[in-house]
Parts: C-alpha cells; sequence; structure tokens
C-alpha cells in the first residue's frame, strides 16, 4: 500500500545531493551499515513533507541565529511607535511599548528553539542512559527501574510542570528542568524496549560467542540498532517541548520581560487582537510552522526507519 | 485481569502520594505566600491567620495534617476567598468544565474519526489530501492561538456565536471546538492509518470480493477493527481536554476548575493548589486505567501485562 509510487529508478539525481549532504553525520554513526542508512536516506527523501519540513526547520534556525545580530533594532528597544501596523521598516509591525515584533520573533524564536532542543537532549541522555541499563541489567534491576518509570509516568504531566514553575519561578532554566522532569520516561521506555529485542538476537549471541566484549556490542550492535527509534522519538519530542513551552507561557510562566518566547507574544498579542492583530499572527504562524516541520521530519524519519515499509 | 487491576491501582496510589508529597514539598518552597497580597498585615494578625490554618506549626506536623486531611478529601478553606471551601470550588465548578470537556471529547472523536475514514477511504486523491491536511493543521497549531483566532473572527467580527461567558450551549461551542481539534487531527491521523491497515487484510478482500459494497465494508468490517488505536488514544485524550480547559476556560471567561486552578496558582491559594492538583490527579489516573481496561475488554486479542505471570 505505502510503496505504490516509490520507484528507486525513476528519482533524478539531483535529489539525492540535498539530502546526502544534510544527513552525512548520521551516516558517520553508522559507517558499519551504510547500505541501510543510505536505504533510509532515498525513502527519506521521497518525504516532500519531510523535505519541507528539514527546509523549513532550516530557515528558521538560521534566521533565529541571524536576524537579532543584524538588525538595526535590539528586541528590548522603545522606538516610540506602538502597535504600528507592518511597514518596510518593521515587517511585523509593532507592539505596544513600541518594539519591532520582527526582531521580537526571532529572539523569541532562538528561546523556544533552545528550550525545545535542550529539553529533548536532557530527555535523550537521562532516558537512554536509564533504559539501556535497565534493559541490558535486566532481572530485580530492571523491574525495579521500571516501576519507578511506571509510577512516575502516572503522575500527570502538566500539573507537575506548572507546580514546579510556579516554586522556581519562572525563567530559562527552570522551565526546561520542569519539562524534562517527566518528559525521559517515554524515551526510556522505547531504549530498553529496543534493548531487550536487540540483547536477544541470534546474532548478538553469535557475536558474545565469538568473544566479543560488552562495550563491543554496545557500540556495534545495540546503538547503530537502536539509532532510529532513538532519533525518531527524539525528533518527535522537541515540538512537544516548544508546544508545552508556549502554552507555560501563554499562562504567564514563561521567561521573564522583556525577552520573550514565542508563547508570550502569542499570549499578548491574543490581548491585542482587535487592535494589532499582527501580533498574534507572526508568532503564531511561527509556533504552528515549527511544530508542523519538526511532527513532519519525526513522521518521515519513523516511516524511512521501518522496516516494514522496506522492500 | 482482578490482578492486573490491583496492580494498577497500587502505581495509581504511589502516584497519588507522590504527587501530594510533592505538591506539599514545593508550595512550602515557594516564594510568596497567600497573605502577602495589596498590604501587610499587623503582625498579630498574620500570626493569627498562621495559626488558623496552621501555618506555624512545623513542616512535619503540617504535613501530617495535609495527609489526613488529603485522605478524608477535605483541603479546607480557600486561602483567598474566605467562607469558600475548596470542595465548594470544585463541586461548584468541576460540572461545568465536565460539560465542556465531555463535548470537547465528543467533538475529538466524531471529527477525527469522519477525518481519517474519509482520508482512508479517498486514499491518495483529493479528499485524502484535504482531510490529511486539516488534521495536520490541527496538530500544528497550538489550541489557545485557534481559540484566540475562533473568537476573533467568528464570534467578534461575524457574530456568529457569543464571545465569551457560559450562560448556555451556544458559549460552549466555540471553545469546546478550540480544544477538540488538536485531538481530532491525532485521532484522523491514528484512524486513517489503520483503516489502511486493515484494507490489506485477508478479510477485507474477502468481503470485497463477496461483492459488499463500499460503505457496508467500512461501517460493518474495516472501521470497527480500525478503532483500536483510537481508544487507546482516549487516556491521553482525557489528559489533553482536562489540561486544554487551564487555558481555553481562561480565554473565554468560563467559571470551570481550569480557570480556577490556574487562579489559585497566581493566587498562591495553597488549599485550592493542593485540592484541584490532587482531584485533577485522580481522574487523570483513573481515566487511564479504565481506558486499559475496556482496550483488553474490547480486542481480546491484548492480554494485559501481569495478568499472564
Amino acid at each position: 500500500m505505502a510503496r505504490t509510487d516509490w520507484q528507486p529508478q525513476k528519482i533524478p539525481s539531483e535529489k539525492f545531493e540535498i539530502v546526502g549532504i544534510k544527513q552525512e553525520e548520521t551516516e558517520k554513526l553508522a559507517d558499519q551499515s551504510v547500505s541501510f542508512w543510505k536505504e533510509v536516506f532515498l525513502r527519506f527523501s521521497h518525504n516532500k513533507l519531510a523535505i519541507f519540513g528539514i527546509i523549513a526547520l532550516v530557515i528558521i534556525t538560521l534566521l533565529a541565529i541571524f536576524v537579532p545580530v543584524f538588525s538595526p533594532y535590539s528586541y528590548r528597544e522603545q522606538l516610540g511607535i506602538y502597535n504600528a501596523a507592518p511597514t518596510a521598516t518593521h515587517w511585523f509591525g509593532t507592539d505596544d511599548l513600541g518594539r519591532d515584533v520582527f526582531v521580537r520573533v526571532w529572539q523569541g524564536a532562538r528561546i523556544s528553539l533552545f528550550i525545545g532542543i535542550t529539553a529533548a537532549i536532557i530527555d535523550l541522555i537521562i532516558g537512554v542512559l536509564w533504559g539501556s541499563i535497565s534493559g541490558l541489567a535486566g532481572g530485580r534491576v530492571d523491574n525495579v527501574m521500571m516501576r519507578i518509570a511506571d509510577v512516575l509516568s502516572a503522575v500527570p504531566y502538566l500539573l507537575v510542570v506548572i507546580i514546579l514553575l510556579v516554586v522556581l519561578e519562572p525563567g530559562l532554566l527552570p522551565m526546561i528542568i520542569a519539562l524534562s522532569i517527566t518528559g525521559w520516561i517515554n524515551m526510556a521506555r522505547i531504549v530498553r524496549g529496543e534493548v531487550l529485542s536487540i540483547k536477544n538476537q541470534e546474532y548478538v549471541l553469535a557475536a558474545r560467542t565469538l568473544g566479543a566484549s560488552t562495550w563491543h556490542l554496545i557500540k556495534r550492535h545495540l546503538v547503530p540498532n537502536a539509532l532510529g527509534a532513538i532519533l525518531v522519538t527524539m525528533t518527535l519530542t522537541i515540538p512537544t517541548a516548544i508546544f508545552t513551552e508556549s502554552f507555560l507561557s501563554y499562562l504567564g510562566l514563561g521567561v521573564p520581560a522583556p525577552t520573550a518566547s514565542w508563547g508570550t507574544m502569542a499570549a499578548e498579542g491574543n490581548k491585542a487582537l482587535t487592535s494589532a492583530p499582527w501580533r498574534l499572527f507572526f508568532p503564531a504562524f511561527f509556533i504552528s510552522l515549527t511544530i508542523f516541520s519538526f511532527n513532519a521530519v519525526g513522521d518521515g524519519l519513523r516511516d524511512a526507519l521501518d522496516p516494514k515499509l522496506r522492500k | 485481569m482482578l490482578r492486573y487491576i490491583c496492580k494498577r491501582l497500587i502505581y495509581i496510589l504511589m502516584a497519588l502520594f507522590i504527587i501530594v508529597t510533592a505538591t506539599f514539598f514545593l508550595m512550602r518552597l515557594a516564594p510568596g505566600s497567600p497573605f502577602a497580597s495589596e498590604r501587610a498585615f499587623p503582625p498579630k494578625i498574620e500570626a493569627q491567620l498562621n495559626a488558623k490554618y496552621g501555618l506555624d506549626n512545623p513542616w512535619y506536623i503540617q504535613y501530617k495534617d495535609y495527609l489526613v486531611d488529603t485522605i478524608s478529601f477535605d483541603f479546607g478553606e480557600s486561602m483567598k476567598y474566605k467562607g469558600r471551601s475548596t470542595n465548594d470550588i470544585i463541586s461548584e465548578s468541576f460540572p461545568i468544565s465536565l460539560t465542556l470537556g465531555i463535548e470537547a471529547m465528543i467533538l475529538a472523536v466524531g471529527i477525527g474519526i469522519l477525518l481519517g475514514a474519509i482520508a482512508a477511504l479517498y486514499h491518495n486523491k483529493l479528499p485524502d489530501y484535504l482531510a490529511s491536511t486539516i488534521a495536520v493543521l490541527g496538530i500544528s497549531v497550538p489550541s489557545f492561538i485557534l481559540a484566540g483566532l475562533m473568537q476573533y473572527f467568528l464570534a467578534f467580527k461575524f457574530g456568529h456565536f457569543p464571545v465569551s461567558g457560559w450562560k448556555g450551549f451556544n458559549y460552549s461551542i466555540l471553545p469546546a471546538l478550540a480544544i477538540a481539534i488538536t485531538h481530532a487531527g491525532f485521532i484522523a491521523k491514528l484512524t486513517r492509518a489503520s483503516m489502511l491497515e486493515q484494507s490489506n487484510s485477508d478479510y477485507v478482500k474477502m468481503a470485497r470480493s463477496k461483492g459488499l459494497g463500499k460503505w457496508t465494508i467500512v461501517i460493518r468490517h474495516t472501521l470497527r477493527n480500525a478503532l483500536m488505536p483510537v481508544i487507546t488514544y482516549l487516556g491521553p485524550l482525557t489528559a489533553g481536554v482536562v489540561t486544554g480547559s487551564f487555558i481555553i476556560e481562561q480565554i473565554f471567561a468560563i467559571p470551570g476548575l481550569g480557570k480556577h486552578f490556574v487562579t489559585s496558582i497566581t493566587n498562591r491559594d495553597y488549599t485550592v493548589i493542593m485540592g484541584t492538583t490532587v482531584f485533577y490527579s485522580i481522574i487523570l489516573l483513573f481515566a487511564v486505567l479504565i481506558v486499559d481496561i475496556l482496550y483488553s475488554v474490547i480486542d481480546p486479542r491484548i492480554k494485559l501485562k501481569g495478568a499472564k505471570k
């Protein structure tokens, strides 16, 4: 069903180049099984939505890095023009304190992306450690570690995050801590599942019979095989983190003024919707585009990595 | 089965204990006090207020009192609104949130399955692209943005709906939609994927070769089996509807529990925060349990973990 339009011979050659360059790092990690990853790129490059997502994310990241540096205005500078509609000098208009919305959107992008990506990396580190130790150790250790994860995951996520933020005072670091405090459980479960299924494979048994060390097993077999699932989970964690961050900022628990994430800007924009709709529109558009792009890339990766769709 | 439920109940109790303990200590650590509002009280009055709420006791006494109160489900009087008990606030505002939540869930499931089924039936044709685009948009656009836009365009600009408040069915449509659409998107995605999977299965081919009509196959065969993943989504859906209400009730000025929860946080109204947190936790934990049990009842192929041991 899903491979109706998938024909390797018909791919124009220029399509390979774009993605091939961007995915080189991934290739490096799995030098032993190049053919598999090549196949993954091939399928991934066929997914128009995923490619669109990658391009959108690259553009958003570049703008977030360079706009605040090269803009004539700073994100906190009050220019004396209040709630002005978008013009040639202020592309996205100005807000109620006379600040340039264009710069603020990209300054906000820095914060939203930073929070999302850092939270995902922390989830990754804790989750991979917890999951692989649990899966490799097995027995009682595994049981105890997974029961802890079970109980923690039963705790409603947003309630904990909200209460933590109330206590920790709004800020960048508290936000990241609050987001990753229960976020790692999903990753830990997935990694453990992968480790368990790989651990019992015959080729691992064969390698062990041939005298391979545990470290060799981890490096050569476990990591390359679990990498796909980890990558997909991480790509899909980022949009959740960005969404949660904007949700919390909307409730007034975000980073303190004058810095503003997309969520804070959207919350302020919502209040001024009747008089200055651009103040909601631009941050809202970029939150949605970013969440969409990460989801598209994550879904694309999952499809590309799915052995069921391989032929 | 019974063993599994017992095990899950123990998890729920442990999770509740963690939540209760964590909220207690976090609230004690939190800067600000419920009495530190507009102007400072004379020290004597403050001491008396602290004595009334037991805030002058050492922490372990407070903790013990708090645990006892929680078990007897008596969270005491609000520290901000004199004479109103937390239980009153919950019992007054929860029915509103419940109505809104049920409406949102019905909308989410209905729209989601409809979109998903259309997309799967017209796989890779225009209706599929349309339905999938709507689903993807629903997932990508945060609910609070959607709520703001709907409030502005549908209510304020064109006046089809009331802008805010809670005075009847009309008032609930926009907020329920705003909460529902993200989840409808997820459900549509799930339904589409699992219907496509089912339509390749032998029993569907069999039904088709018998000459059954397209819609008969969908309603009698495919959809019934394709809805399994949707049922697993009901747990997260409940959680999403509850948390969604925090913001949506704020935007549409609905006097529900979500609004009280957020207000109590900004007011540092300890008793109300703890009461609502525990209340929400109980609802969410049991919702997930019920969904898991439901799932195994509906699909005999699923064996609950722990049941076979």
